[in-house]
């Protein structure tokens, strides 16, 4: 019994921390709609400039003057951070301030190793509560009962900030109707900042707190801001009660998951998390009016299918990638086709995201699906590779076409969460049921067979399969069925007036999404000869968005130079310098400051641009 | 017996909370017919619009179109029984040009819009042309709807109802935000089309040179119950509309005695 009291303190202290961190997360997002995946990174910089600050200059400021300390200097730069970079691109399309975030977030995890080197730090305890108390038999740190205390406490005085001082109140007006804020004379500019800031300080005092509990590390930051973002969810955006109680509900499940449910501890939240949604699709406090903007992909730009020219022009293009194996490598093969599988899957999001104006974070969960769709036809089924490359899709056809059945009454952020969690979910299954997916170990031994069997062989056929996925989307997306797809997005109640249901089209983009995605995952388990969780994993969720949003998520060809650029540059990278991320996250933001369309979306400008110029004054652009 | 009459609303009623938003309202409109629901600020208008379109489920009450049930079908099951309807605050797709709305408003009335093949921009352009040169808009067939003058967005939008081929046309304040020009243009030409075509219009809106000009026949809603119902002569004189529109004079009343000008004492 006493074990079980421990362990729930143990997961009172956790959700401190977790609160802290939700609730900076939940202000930013309320305010300036930015999705902010850089949350963890700064989390983890007010954790290692803590660790500096208390370890090298205890003396100067003291154990808990360097806490504050490093608190208030990381959220100074994540000021410098929204005025370098965020304040330029909240004009651009949703979303695309996360790919900025994203930059961000890899530029932090290079940045902290640079600093302070790859290995785990531990740090000082706090003076004064390094021992423990015992309670029902157990020794509990003083520190873990400090925590305990603090929650509450920073709750109660993020209520009085919001409630009883005139930047409360400004940040709650501007959170509920952030345009009349403004034409009530609120200077949004420094008010978005300052939400920036205290959103920041919030996440790296989290940081900087956690240093007596746990080693300082690199990992910290993708760690918290799942965590994180469930506990935002689960408790609504903007609501800070409601990542109070989420974060006490989410600690909990993760102090009592590995207890009770050992086989399922991995997915417990994300389970929860799903319920809670599919009850309350706002979050337990939270309100159905926040977040309202338009889809990412509205654009002003009427699409068009590609005119004679450019036909030739993507049909020549073709006809020289086929040729790519006579003229280099077996390694840059190899690297090529891992990037038209990357091509097929942001082709496929973009279906989703940009088509039909559907968000999602968890890209990764139909591509993981196609990869595991060919273990289980290969090593279940005792199938070929045709065959299970035949097959495979279909898992993404059905995990899709399921999965948007579940959540066809969620939309924005919150069905992009969604998305997420069932990744995630997938994910937690292919690590934990050992006996079916080998679990970390992964499914070996999926070569490719016949004339596929040589890289040349294999980057043929997946390049064929890429001109095909590629040139149904473009069918797709010119058909009357992808003039509907568009209609729901640009505006779903003169849609459905028109006799066109958004749910169902909603539902039709999902499972084409998923089943190119998994197509791509097919691929990709051929390529790799292997399947592992990792198919399932974030990162290849953030990689897809990152190549659509890169290209431009309001063009047609955004999804394909996006994906070539992103994944080519990647692998380069990678191959170049130990700083591959740091190096990565710079040209993201660079991008992203300097083409806020995304690549393809600023050569419409410029065409644009040129088409309306006066004739005679010149031709050629 | 005769065919029913095109639309037959009966016994509407929806509460807000405790508000009756719409009360106990019933009436029908005529194929060929153009009627207008008029009424102060809240008096329930857009509650009993979205209850006819199928946006709304009413707490009590059925709505017929041709003696057919479309109660709370909505919006897309209303399309397909022959309802169109514009919106107050006009609604078109941005990122398509005014062809091509018409076009996909096309495609769905023709059962095509599921279909994954074949160049969308093809699907009945000829028919889309006509339906643009109707309202006015045949020269900015080529331009993006996002770059229209709102009186232009107006008109795609009457375009675009109108591609269904519907029988009752639902306008929720067709002229509001035009230019006064634009507004009799529009509501003529709105008026015209469906005469020729024999369309039930049912239309809201606070212009009342708009509506005494066009209307066969005002409904006039008052705190959620219809007051007043008839030729625009019979209603122009209702004491019932008057006090409902100029205010009844009571509290004025109580402290100066009755006035000349009060429509009670008439």
């Amino acid at each position: 019994m006493s074990f079980w009291i421990a362990q729930f303190l143990t997961g009172l202290a956790s959700a401190a921390s977790l609160f802290l961190v939700a609730s900076g997360l939940s202000i930013i997002f309320g305010v300036t709609r930015v999705v902010n995946f850089a949350h963890g990174a700064f989390y983890m910089i007010g954790a290692y400039v803590a660790w500096s600050l208390t370890e090298r200059l205890a003396g100067a400021f003291g154990w808990w003057g360097g806490v504050l300390l490093a608190a208030a200097a990381v959220a100074a730069l994540g000021a410098l951070a929204e005025i370098l970079v965020l304040r330029r691109i909240y004009q651009a399309p949703e979303l695309f301030q996360l790919l900025a975030t994203f930059g961000l977030t890899l530029i932090a995890a290079d940045l902290v190793v640079m600093l302070w080197g790859p290995d785990e730090l531990v740090g000082r305890r706090a003076p004064g509560l390094t021992g423990s108390i015992a309670l029902f038999d157990q020794m509990i740190p003083a520190w873990d009962l400090f925590l305990i205390v603090l929650g509450p406490v920073a709750l109660g005085l993020l209520w009085l900030l919001f409630n009883r001082t005139r930047f409360g109140v400004l940040v709650r007006a501007a959170t509920q109707d952030r345009e009349m804020a403004a034409a009530l004379g609120v200077n949004e500019k420094w008010l978005f900042t300052g939400v920036f800031a205290l959103g920041v300080f919030l996440a790296a005092l989290a940081g900087a707190l956690q240093l007596p509990r746990e080693s300082v590390n690199h990992h910290m930051d993708l760690r918290i801001i799942v965590d994180a973002f469930v506990v935002v969810v689960i408790g609504g955006l903007g609501s800070i009660t409601g990542a109070f109680i989420a974060a006490l509900l989410v600690a909990q499940l993760n102090a009592f998951g590995i207890l009770l449910f050992p086989k399922i501890s991995l997915v417990i939240i994300f389970l929860v998390m799903a319920a809670v949604l599919a009850v309350r699709p706002w979050g337990l406090l939270g309100r159905p009016d926040v977040a309202q903007r338009p889809p990412a992909a509205t654009s002003a730009r009427p699409w068009r299918p590609l005119g004679a020219a450019g036909r030739l022009a993507m049909a020549a293009l073709a006809l020289a990638a086929m040729a790519l194996p006579f003229i280099s490598g077996e390694y840059l093969v190899i690297a090529a086709t891992e990037t038209l599988i990357f091509a097929i899957l942001a082709v496929s999001l973009h279906m989703l995201l940009s088509v039909a104006g559907v968000a999602s974070f968890g890209h990764a969960a139909f591509f993981g699906l196609g990869a595991y769709g060919v273990a289980l036809a290969v090593k279940g089924l005792g199938l070929g590779m045709g065959a299970a490359l035949a097959l495979a899709p279909l898992a993404g056809l059905v995990g899709a076409g399921l999965f948007a059945l579940a959540a066809a009454r969620l939309s924005g952020v919150y069905l992009a969460m969604l998305t997420l969690a069932f990744a995630q979910i997938l994910w937690s299954i292919a690590f934990q049921w050992v006996e079916v997916t080998g679990g970390d170990n992964g499914v070996l031994g999926l070569w490719p067979t016949g004339f596929a069997a040589q890289p040349a062989g294999f980057y043929w056929l997946t390049l064929g399969v890429a001109v095909l996925v590629i040139g149904a989307s473009r069918v797709i997306m010119f058909s009357p069925f992808g003039y509907g797809l568009r209609g729901v997005r640009d505006e779903a109640r003169r849609a459905a007036s028109i006799g066109v249901r958004p749910g169902l089209m909603r539902w039709c983009a999902f499972a084409i999404a998923g089943t190119g995605a998994a197509v791509a995952g097919a691929l990709f388990a051929f390529l790799k000869g292997s399947v592992f969780p990792d198919t399932l994993a974030i990162p290849v969720s953030v990689d897809s968005l990152a190549m659509v949003l890169l290209g431009g998520v309001q063009t047609t060809l955004g999804p394909l130079v996006g994906a070539v650029a992103y994944k080519a540059l990647s692998i380069w990278l990678l191959s170049q310098t130990q700083w591959s991320k740091l190096a990565l996250g710079l040209v993201i933001l660079a991008v992203v400051l300097a083409f806020p369309r995304g690549l393809v979306g600023v050569v419409n400008q410029w065409r644009d641009r040129w088409a309306k110029r006066p004739p005679g004054s010149g031709e050629h652009p | 017996m005769s065919a029913p009459p095109l639309l037959t609303a009966t016994g509407l009623a929806r509460a807000w909370g405790g508000v009756r938003a719409v009360d106990d309202v019933s009436f029908s409109v005529a194929a060929g017919e153009i009627v207008a629901l008029i009424g102060p600020n809240g008096a329930g208008k857009s509650t009993c619009f979205n209850l006819i379109n199928g946006q709304l489920q009413p707490d009590a009450g059925r709505v017929l179109l041709s003696g057919r049930d479309i109660t709370g079908a909505g919006p897309a099951r209303a399309f397909r029984a022959g309802v169109g309807r514009t919106f107050q605050i006009a609604a078109t797709f941005a990122s398509m040009t005014v062809r091509e709305n018409v076009q996909t408003a096309l495609a769905a009335g023709r059962g095509q819009i599921m279909r994954p093949w074949g160049a969308g921009r093809n699907v009945a352009r000829d028919d889309a042309m006509r339906l643009l040169a109707l309202s006015g808009m045949a020269a900015q067939a080529e331009r993006p709807a996002a770059e229209l003058a709102y009186g232009d967005v107006k008109r795609l939008e009457l375009a675009i109802a109108l591609a269904g081929a519907p029988r009752l046309l639902l306008m929720d304040e067709p002229t509001a935000g035009m230019a006064p020009a634009d507004r009799a243009d529009l509501m003529r030409t709105a008026v015209a089309v469906a005469r020729k075509q024999n369309i039930g219009v049912l239309f809201t809106e606070h212009d009342m040179d708009a509506v005494f000009a066009h209307a066969d026949r005002i409904l006039v809603l008052d705190r959620g119950r219809l007051i007043a119902s008839g030729a625009p002569a019979d209603v122009r004189d209702n004491a019932a509309v008057r006090a409902a529109y100029l205010g009844d004079g009571v509290l004025f009343a109580a402290t100066s005695g009755p006035h000349p000008g009060d429509p009670k004492s008439s």
